[in-house]
């Protein structure tokens, strides 16, 4: 056992890749178990090691975590990513909760049927620029300080940069009329750890490809 | 200004409920302000008071709160309802994450179509019987009498509620759970849920016609 925190997923980004961003902000080092077939599934549900038969799985501090918001909720805490107190945490979890809904919007985007997929993309377009990227460009606007909340570093930042850069995987220019996202967006990927996660050959996964999700739907079905 | 916590959506569960059953359960006087109209939703929009331009919408000491689990977590923080360490939150939020996942199914459920309902119905059925309802079952296995810390926390409160709500559905679905049955009554016992339980309570019925097409008309596209 080497005490390090253990994931359970898929070999790609899902519901477990903002757990790796938030481990990679603490500077924290995570091993990874990827999961190919379906064989490999069942095979984790009839250990007992699912509470709600799913993954993402986490094994951490001796407990076998699941639900990725409270995988994120523990790491947040225990790495001090989660406001100093009940109100800056309330603070971060409405900004959280928010690119959550966002990010549910591109990671689904690849499992679309082909004749609604730009509907869903122009969807994806219009509430990142019409209702989410305004209220954080207006955030940093009114504190112009350098982190969402409290001054301070937390998980609000990580998982707002994560969807940035996903968004921007969507549409290139997507930032474009946002020019306090763009400095937010270079000045934590500066951040040392993120940086760090940032280069080839960390734990980040690329974005899913076309060719790849009939693989991952075997999975499941 | 009363002070008490005000609650701004429509006059009925929805994304509401487990939001009010917690502030009952945490003995929370709240007022509510119901929309009704598709001009009094645009109007907050107008005065900046929702700022995802999403009900439900908590105005609470002193914030204009969004996000349903952003809310949640607040209320659960501030009323001691959230265990007593990090770990014990770790278990609340994977127990409350589970409950949420079967809810969002009940959610739903009044939207689908016609045809769509008896197979929703089904899955319903399935994932309480077979997923959620035996993890809990084994939880209270414990021989305590709440699900977390011998201590009534937010899981209890989620998981009174989701049972009453599937059982609203499919009445003999405890069958198979005694450690439930026990829970249900032992829950529905306590002062403030039996309070909650009452007729002439803010708790909301069940969603019928009238609820569903008010849904529709003040949030169409």
């Amino acid at each position: 056992m080497s005490g390090k925190p253990k994931l359970y997923y898929f070999n790609a980004r899902g519901r477990m890749e903002s757990i790796r961003w938030l481990l990679a902000a603490a500077g924290v080092e995570f091993e990874e178990c990827f999961l190919e077939t379906k064989d490999d599934l069942t095979k984790l549900r009839k250990d007992g090691s699912l509470l709600f038969q799913q993954v993402p799985m986490v094994e951490i501090d001796g407990m076998k975590m699941v639900q990725s918001r409270a995988i994120a909720n523990y790491i947040a805490m225990k790495y001090n990513l989660y406001g100093k107190d009940l109100k800056e945490r309330a603070l971060i979890d409405m900004y959280v909760e928010a690119v959550i809904d966002l990010n549910e919007l591109l990671v689904t985007h690849p499992f679309q049927p082909a004749d609604k997929k730009e509907q869903h993309f122009a969807t994806i377009v219009d509430k990142a620029t019409n209702r989410y990227f305004p209220v954080y460009e207006k955030v940093l606007k009114d504190h112009g300080q350098d982190f969402l909340v409290g001054n301070r570093f937390s998980r609000a930042d990580v998982q707002l940069l994560e969807t940035l850069l996903m968004a921007e995987e969507c549409k290139p220019d997507i930032l474009a009329k946002f020019p306090l996202l763009q400095s937010f967006k270079a000045r934590i990927s500066n951040i040392p750890t993120i940086k760090k996660f940032l280069q080839p050959g960390s734990q980040r996964k690329p974005p899913l490809q076309e060719k790849d999700v009939p693989k991952l739907m075997k999975i499941f079905h | 200004m009363s002070g008490k916590p005000r609650l701004t959506y429509c006059n009925g569960r929805g994304r509401m409920e487990p939001v009010r059953w917690l502030l009952a359960a945490a003995g929370v006087e709240f007022e509510e302000v119901f929309l009704e109209t598709r001009e009094q939703y645009e109007k907050l929009i107008k005065d900046g008071v929702l700022m995802f331009q999403q009900v439900p919408l908590v105005e609470i000491d002193g914030m204009k709160m969004v996000q349903t689990r952003a809310i949640l977590s607040y209320i659960a923080g501030k009323y001691n309802l959230y265990g007593k360490d990090l770990k014990e939150r770790a278990l609340i939020d994977m127990y409350v994450e589970g409950i949420t996942d079967l809810m969002q199914m009940i959610l739903v459920f009044p939207f689908s179509p016609p045809e769509a309902k008896e197979k929703n119905l089904d899955s319903i059925k399935d994932r309480a019987i077979n997923r959620y309802f035996p993890a809990f079952e084994k939880v209270l296995k414990h021989g305590q009498d709440f699900l977390v810390g011998n201590k009534f926390s937010w899981a209890d409160v989620q998981l009174i509620e989701a049972i009453l709500a599937v059982e609203e559905k499919i009445p003999a679905v405890l069958s198979g759970f005694p450690q439930l049955q026990a829970f249900k009554v032992r829950m529905s016992n306590m002062p403030t849920i039996k309070k909650f339980l009452q007729p002439g309570s803010p708790r909301k019925p069940p969603p019928d016609e009238c609820y569903i097409e008010t849904v529709l008309k003040i949030f169409k596209k």
